[in-house]
């Protein structure tokens, strides 16, 4: 039993994921956000690359692509920022914004559960 | 920093605000001037409320809706081709749906009549589109809110999502809420009845369960009403509540208490941006601004406490001194654009009747002192900004003049058309290029300034970008294209028309508009100019009469609460006169379970209203193809949702179309063919984008002139049918359909399009009409370009003068009028609108309804 660098990432996975789990919530209920859940999100992906956990980064791969993809198509703004405050407020766009945030929710809680299980794993095998 | 802003605005929810007073005071409520006013059941006492500007707009039928069915873009197979009857069947038994369908289609109104829209093709009547009524109880029907100001796509509303997806028509509503109106009752009473739970102000349409008690339409809460609301004004006497005005009048207007502010009413203010570049000059538009406006001095709204200021540009600002006690007015020049800061602190604003001269002077000095102005870059931005610091203390509305692209300083911008793509199916840049101007329109919003912007510019302005400073301030735009003072008489006369309307309108300032609907129902999306501060509440820092809103409606819990369904809404503003007025507007629609009901109450000119709306949100969310397809399929799953619910035998080798909805396809291909969404033909992006906003923020009636015109024969105007206004007979020739083929050359037709009307006149017309009306000799010498009638004195020339001028005075805008020969160079701008005929790029009316029916079959 050894404290490797993958074991690191995920005890730093853990905590950041925790982070991001309050984020969505605060998503949920408010639509603000976000540079830092997706700065977040993506330093500790890296990290795994680095650590050669190539399972967990195939995980993560598609929420990135997708935060990038949403960025790149936000609209046209001078500041950072993802929502538009002229249309955030039409149903249509506030209910699909909320839908977002829960699906993340959701997806943050199963991965902190799985950084879990992989940290254990880990520091058990290693 | 995802910024929302929403935390930036204050909380002026007033509508929300409110307390309830308990009532310990029993003042008798007073009705201002309603004592001396007979209660007739047939004017129900309305108090005449005179348009404090010019005639009033008793423009045609005005509808808006909006709804949710958006969808099918992606939907290319509308979902029950034939044989669907049996799914109907268990929403309602077959047998009697069918039954019931047949009887009605075959016996009863109207509107539940069977169309074949490919044999039928005179499918728009004489006497114009009917305007549909909901189909109320007689005592609720005479109640109801005028169409002209509130209209819902369905009049009869489906009782559930599930059955509204059945018949694929939009839901939604459509409302003019500040309309010039000739009688509207305004009410002074210490207290508003309103529902404790949701607010509702107490309208025609709640139910009274006994003298003390009412039930709200919307939220079904029984509420206590208050001792004084038994007293009826009218007779003076207590007893009973349905005698008051407000339970007459679907319409009123409330005088409102301190309650509805939050700070003391706002003045009127009044500020000009004026555009003095080179280009800005050589319009000449500057001398038509400053004597239309000196004329008109006297008549803009306000009270004693209205303030004005100017400020005009080209890479400088130019501000003007006018504080009291000057002699002449003190030029101030501001260089420095990059940080705008005001010469003066006070002064740049002053009040209109005390320093009446000195407003006057600049006026005669103005067009003068630019004369020459070799300077060619405009530096809007920075105009905009002085402006916004200049008013942040009280609010207003600040009016634009801009002739060109706004080229240094904040907000300069680039052309971005290419005008060899202008007839390209790729449209590009139809979103705004930065967002400093909406930026600027959220700042302005909080402050409660409206931004009102007149293009007029010749060459590419990028109105995208820029008119998101009105777009989301409340404001309102105006387009004068190719305006000259020598090279287009035709549009400065337009210009000067409609700016003498725009001054001299009525204004609410500082105002929030919320619409309620009953439970189970809920808005979802809204259109037209405003800020949405929370999922119901539009901010709206001026009102003015010509804007018209849209929003779009879903059906969340079914709706069988009650047989009927309402909307109310709701406009708090402060008049010119400083007075805090709430205007609301009820709307009472029946509710049904079957689907031939929802079909025969579709409002079809409102439903193309609402497509034009969301199809202009589409084209920017996506592309203006998908806008296009959208349209298309939209038309098609409603015509196809009705073909599966009638019986098979109806529909061999036909087009079947509900009467109601038999305008669809026509409206669609107009939408198809319009300035906004064609392709394929020269469009500027300018005027592309303009008419995208009209579509927005036109009041309905308007709208549809631009989408379908009106088309009259006017060679044999009779007498007969004529209907008399101020001593005059005004003769009402029949509609026609916008085809080639309803033109002869004997004939002279008046195509009239909203903001232009085109006499066109035949080759072989005969030699007296020519003389009569046109003052010529014969058809050779009538000359290409006539800009107006010769006022002849006979009747052939009076009775078409008195129908154009009928037809002018029906809108708040001024339309341009062109006599058009058969052969003349002109006559392009006339058969640009012949909607019914097949173009190069675009299919004619009746290939339409070929495609639809291979469609439907396939």
């Amino acid at each position: 039993m050894a404290f490797t660098f993958a074991a690191f990432c995920y005890i730093l996975a853990l905590i950041l994921t925790a982070f991001l789990i309050f984020f969505a919530i605060y998503h949920v209920s408010t639509l603000r956000l976000v540079l830092p859940e997706y700065g977040i999100h993506a330093l500790f992906t890296i990290l795994f690359v680095f650590a050669w956990q190539w399972g967990t980064v195939l995980l993560n791969v598609p929420l990135i692509a997708y935060h990038v993809n949403r960025y790149l198509h936000r609209p046209v703004m001078s500041g950072p920022g993802l929502y538009d405050p002229t249309s955030i407020m039409n149903a249509d766009e506030l209910s699909r914004a909320q839908k977002e945030g829960w699906v993340k929710l959701a997806f943050y809680l199963l991965s902190f559960f799985y950084y879990l299980y992989s940290m254990i794993y880990v520091l058990v095998t290693s | 920093m995802d910024s929302l802003h929403l935390s930036k605005f204050k909380v002026m929810d007033s509508l929300h605000l409110s307390k309830v007073k308990d009532m310990d005071s029993l003042h008798l409520s007073k009705v201002k001037d309603m004592d001396s006013l007979p209660f007739s059941p047939q004017d129900r006492g309305l108090v005449s409320h005179p348009p404090p500007t010019g005639p009033g707009i008793m423009g045609g039928p005005y509808t808006q809706q909006p709804h949710g069915g958006f969808t099918p873009g992606s939907t290319p197979g509308y979902p029950q081709p034939q044989g669907q009857t049996g799914q109907m069947g268990n929403s309602m038994p077959y047998g009697d749906g069918l039954n019931s369908s047949f009887g009605k289609l075959n016996f009863q109104s109207p509107e539940s009549r069977v169309v074949n829209l490919l044999q039928e093709r005179n499918v728009i009547p004489p006497d114009g589109v009917e305007t549909v009524k909901p189909n109320l109880a007689p005592d609720f029907k005479k109640l109801n809110c005028s169409p002209d100001i509130f209209r819902c796509t369905l009049t009869t509303i489906p009782q559930s999502q599930s059955l509204l997806n059945k018949a694929r028509l939009p839901l939604g509503i459509l409302i003019h809420p500040f309309k010039d109106l000739t009688q509207l009752p305004v009410i002074q009473s210490s207290v508003i009845v309103r529902c404790r739970s949701c607010r509702t102000y107490i309208n025609p349409f709640v139910a009274f369960i006994d003298n003390r008690r009412w039930k709200c339409n919307l939220c079904y809460r029984i509420n206590e009403a208050p001792e004084e609301f038994q007293y009826d004004p009218v007779s003076k006497t207590f007893g009973d509540p349905m005698r008051r005005p407000e339970m007459k009048s679907a319409t009123i207007e409330f005088i409102a208490s301190s309650e509805y502010m939050l700070r003391p009413p706002q003045p009127a203010v009044y500020l000009f941006l004026l555009d003095v570049s080179f280009n800005a000059i050589s319009t000449g538009y500057l001398s038509s601004f400053c004597q239309i406006l000196d004329d008109e001095l006297d008549r803009i709204p306000g009270d004693a406490r209205t303030l004005v200021g100017f400020i005009t540009y080209d890479s400088s600002l130019y501000f003007f001194n006018l504080s009291e006690g000057l002699s002449a007015p003190q030029l101030l020049v501001v260089s420095d654009i990059e940080d705008v800061f005001l010469p003066m602190p006070d002064g740049l604003l002053t009040n209109l009747r005390d320093c009446k001269d000195l407003v006057k002077d600049l006026l005669s000095q103005l067009p003068k002192m630019f004369e020459g102005n070799k300077e060619t870059n405009s530096a809007l931005g920075a105009a905009m900004q002085a402006g916004l610091k200049m008013m942040t203390a009280t609010g207003g509305r600040i009016s634009v003049f801009q002739t060109c692209l706004p080229s240094v300083g904040p907000g300069s911008l680039q052309a971005r058309e290419d005008p060899n793509a202008r007839a390209g199916k790729a449209v590009a840049h139809l979103g705004p290029a930065t967002d400093f101007y909406k930026k600027y329109a959220l700042d302005c919003s909080a402050q409660q300034i409206a931004v009102d912007i007149f293009f007029l510019n010749g060459q590419y302005a990028d109105i995208t970008s820029i008119a998101c400073a009105s777009k989301f301030s409340g404001g309102d735009l105006h387009y004068y294209p190719m305006l000259h003072s020598v090279a287009n008489p035709a549009e400065v006369e337009r210009f000067e028309n409609d700016l003498r309307r725009y001054l001299t309108r009525k204004i609410g300032f500082e105002s929030v508009m919320r619409v309620r609907c009953t439970k189970g129902l809920s808005i979802h999306t809204f259109h037209g100019n405003f800020f949405v501060r929370s999922t119901d509440l539009l901010s709206l820092p001026n009102i003015n009469p010509d804007a018209g809103f849209g929003m779009q409606v879903s059906i969340e819990d079914n709706l069988h609460e009650s047989s009927t369904v309402s909307f109310q809404a709701a406009l708090l503003y402060t008049s010119s006169k400083g007075e805090r007025r709430i205007r609301v507007h009820n709307l009472c629609l029946p509710v049904t379970n079957q689907l031939t009901d929802v079909f025969s109450g579709a409002d079809q000119q409102a439903i193309a209203g609402l497509l034009a709306k969301m199809a202009v949100d589409r084209s920017l969310s996506s592309s203006l193809m998908d806008a296009r397809e959208a349209m298309v399929n939209a038309c098609m799953d409603a015509i196809s949702a009705y073909a599966s619910s009638i019986p098979a035998s109806q529909r061999i080798g036909t087009l079947p179309c509900c009467y109601s909805i038999r305008l669809l396809p026509m409206y669609t291909l107009a939408l198809l063919k319009s300035a906004a969404f064609r392709v394929g033909v020269s469009t500027k992006l300018d005027d592309r984008v303009f008419f995208m906003e009209m579509c927005k923020s036109l009041p309905l009636n308007y709208i549809l002139l631009k989408l379908y015109p009106s088309m009259y024969p006017v060679h044999n105007l009779e007498d007969k049918n004529s209907i008399s206004k101020d001593d005059q007979m005004i003769p009402q020739p029949p509609h026609l359909q916008l085809s080639s083929a309803n033109l002869d050359r004997q004939g002279v037709f008046l195509l009239d399009a909203g903001d232009e009307m085109f006499l066109y006149v035949g080759g072989a017309v005969s030699d007296l009409f020519c003389q009569e009306v046109l003052d010529k000799p014969n058809f050779l010498s009538v000359p290409d370009g006539m800009t107006d009638l010769p006022e002849l004195e006979n009747p052939t020339s009076e009775r078409l003068r008195n129908f154009i001028n009928y037809l002018q005075d029906q809108r708040p805008f001024h339309s341009k009028f062109l006599v058009v020969r058969e052969d003349s160079k002109a006559r392009m701008q006339f058969f640009k609108y012949m909607v019914e005929d097949k173009t190069e790029a675009s299919m004619s009316y009746y290939e339409y309804l070929q495609s639809i029916q291979k469609q439907l079959k396939g």
